[in-house]
């Protein structure tokens, strides 16, 4: 398996976004090892939560059918084991909001994840100010390897300076930069302050910086990778396979065009 | 001077938003301890109460109530005479306030029966803000006069569909407006909920209910209440009324939830009276008891009243309870609406159904109290908004 770091040797990656449980279980396990085998980079694996607040309309969808779909936080980490099982060697972040996590207990949540293989985790609801208990949970429960798995700083438009230089100081595997002010979903264009905002971040730290939110096209991509180390992709990459008959090719299409762009 | 204040009640509480939103939270902060060492805002806070809410709101005697019920005697405060019918329009003038100290322009607000739609659609007017009051379709349609208040004030009500549909929904529409304006919007929240500062800074705001009721029921009555009761939704009119008493420790303190059609139906809004679904989780910004599933998922909720019809409990709440400093209980639709009539036929006064709660709460502890034994009820609201629901349900002719 890829260690987190190992991924970002070539840059800029690709990290696509993708729910468990969408359009239903076993094709959204079929799609993540399609978006794996075919140019992917990370993925974030998404945990569906009933309020996502930080989500767009199409995630918001997207997470309400797998939550139809009967998707649960052990049945979510069920799939991705048997991701493991089907030879995905790529790092998988599970990214979800907190009150689930919570829900099934954060140390058990955590050695769970360590367990099945997992890198990472991005929880958009819980800032710097209240990561505490989890990072504790998180020392306490390292994988096999005796690394800590990470929880990834989140950077927004709006963080300031000195804040910024507080959120990275110790920051592991890479910086989620949030594009813009907003919440996911495509948008028409590159937003024209994106470089500003990333070299502030770089100035801070040496730790990769992906970009994330409103990246709709491969164009996108590729204006955004000229500049950043990673690209994440969410609401495009489930337009493109929930609109498609054959979802598993859709995925391979998918990640075989936006990483082709980031090439 | 104070930098900053506790982000928490005991575990309850905090700051869990996304990183967009914690400068805004931090400036907001900031803003607010400015504002209430600042005595020139004070008194424009003060002045705004007196002279266009109407405060001090009176509190009134409730004879014929009292005499029905046989036991302790029930004095109501009467929030529902506050301009625009609800204790909600303390808050909202409070942060519409310091919207303007802020240099921001617009407001976002959600709402569920619509009381503090209306509430903050008044304040934006008077102080010169744009205002978009998000409303869920459910409420839309059983709180119809409150839509057309707002809309009359000049505010924009946009309808929610996502999720159920009601209070709930309508917070996740206004944080994600938030979180895309967050530069020139403010979240005017209207309860004692959501992340720090909003729940210390609404109670600040909401205060001032019971900083008078403990002036005016020492004058009527000669002493302390024996009993206070409040209806808890998010649990701002509850929170605002027991401040003043939280350090008279011999006065009982009782929040009433919705129990809807009753805890065992799982119909119901009571995040402290149904331990299996009522938990410990974060949800909107704030760590506090939540209604939800085994997997951490929301619980739908259910009650007759619009503004109790939510999965949380404000945080302060959750600490009090936990201190037990103040108890909580609840009340079926069923209850309430008995209550509502009761109070109607008694005293004349149309409770908002949400109000009604806390007066069935009443209805059930007074005749186990003694005649000199006082009830304080905070009659949080005006029923108006209710009559559609009310008269339907009572069968009364239109």
């Amino acid at each position: 398996m890829i260690d987190l770091d190992k991924a970002f040797i070539k840059t800029p990656i690709f990290m696509p976004y993708f729910p468990i449980g969408y359009p239903n279980i076993p094709t959204s396990i079929d799609v993540i090892e399609a978006l794996a085998k075919n140019g992917a980079d990370i993925i974030e694996v998404g945990l569906s939560f009933s309020d996502p607040l930080a989500d767009g309309p199409v995630i918001q969808k997207a997470t309400q059918k797998a939550l139809e779909q009967g998707i649960t936080v052990p049945r979510a980490l069920e799939a991705v084991a048997e991701l493991r099982k089907r030879g995905v060697t790529i790092p998988l972040i599970l990214m979800g909001y907190y009150n689930p996590i919570l829900a099934y207990g954060l140390e058990n949540f955590i050695s769970e994840a360590a367990k099945i293989g997992i890198n990472g985790f991005i929880i958009p609801d819980l800032p710097p100010e209240e990561a505490g208990e989890f990072e504790t949970a998180a020392k306490k429960k390292p994988n096999r390897k005796g690394s800590i798995l990470p929880l990834i700083r989140m950077l927004a438009p709006t963080t300031p300076a000195d804040r910024m230089a507080t959120i990275t100081k110790d920051a592991q595997g890479f910086i989620y930069l949030v594009s813009v002010t907003g919440v996911t979903g495509e948008r028409k264009e590159v937003p024209a302050e994106l470089p500003t905002l990333i070299s502030q971040v770089r100035a801070q730290t040496s730790v990769p910086v992906c970009v994330g939110f409103g990246i709709s096209t491969p164009a996108h991509a590729k204006a955004v990778g000229a500049i950043a180390d990673g690209v994440i992709v969410g609401t495009a990459c489930i337009r493109a396979i929930g609109k498609s008959n054959n979802p598993i090719s859709a995925a391979k299409d998918f990640a075989i065009e936006f990483k082709g762009a980031l090439l | 001077m104070t930098t900053s204040l506790p982000t928490k009640f005991g575990p309850y509480g905090g700051q869990f938003v996304p990183e967009t939103l914690m400068p805004a939270l931090i400036e907001l902060e900031s803003a607010f301890i400015s504002a209430q060492e600042d005595p020139e805002f004070q008194a424009e806070f003060d002045k705004l109460m007196t002279s266009y809410v109407g405060r001090p709101t009176p509190l009134t005697y409730a004879r014929q109530l009292s005499e029905h019920l046989g036991g302790a005697q029930i004095y109501l405060k009467r929030e529902d005479l506050a301009h625009t019918g609800a204790h909600k329009i303390n808050n909202a003038l409070g942060q519409a306030l310091l919207v303007k100290r802020m240099g921001k322009k617009r407001i976002v607000a959600e709402t569920g029966a619509g009381q503090h739609g209306v509430a903050a659609a008044t304040a934006a007017t008077l102080l010169g803000l744009e205002c978009v009051v998000y409303m869920g379709t459910v409420d839309i349609a059983r709180q119809k006069p409150n839509v057309f208040r707002m809309r009359i004030l000049g505010a924009e009500v946009r309808p929610v569909t996502s999720g159920t549909k009601t209070l709930k929904d309508a917070i996740n529409e206004a944080i994600r407006d938030w979180v895309t304006n967050v530069r020139d919007t403010h979240y005017l929240l209207g309860s004692a909920l959501g992340p720090h500062p909003y729940p210390t800074m609404v109670r600040t705001f909401q205060s001032v209910i019971g900083s008078e009721a403990k002036v005016q029921i020492k004058a009527e009555t000669g002493s302390m209440p024996d009993t206070i009761i409040a209806c808890v939704g998010g649990g701002s009119n509850a929170i605002g009324i027991f401040s003043g008493f939280i350090d008279d420790e011999n006065v009982e303190l009782i929040g009433v939830e919705a129990g809807g059609s009753g805890i065992s139906s799982g119909k119901h809004a009571a995040r402290f009276g149904d331990p299996s679904k009522g938990r410990i989780g974060v949800i909107h910004g704030t760590r506090t008891f939540v209604l939800q599933d085994q997997d951490g998922q929301i619980a739908d909720t259910h009650s007759i009243s619009a503004g109790l019809d939510y999965a949380a409990v404000g945080p302060e709440h959750a600490h009090l309870r936990d201190l037990e400093r103040a108890s909580y209980t609840y009340a079926t639709d069923e209850e309430a609406l008995e209550a509502f009539s009761l109070l109607c036929k008694t005293e004349g006064i149309i409770p908002a159904l949400e109000s009604s709660h806390a007066v069935a709460e009443a209805i059930k502890r007074a005749p186990k109290m003694r005649k000199d034994q006082v009830i304080l009820i905070n009659l949080s609201g005006r029923g108006d908004k209710d009559l559609d629901t009310v008269t339907d349900l009572l069968g009364i002719e239109k």
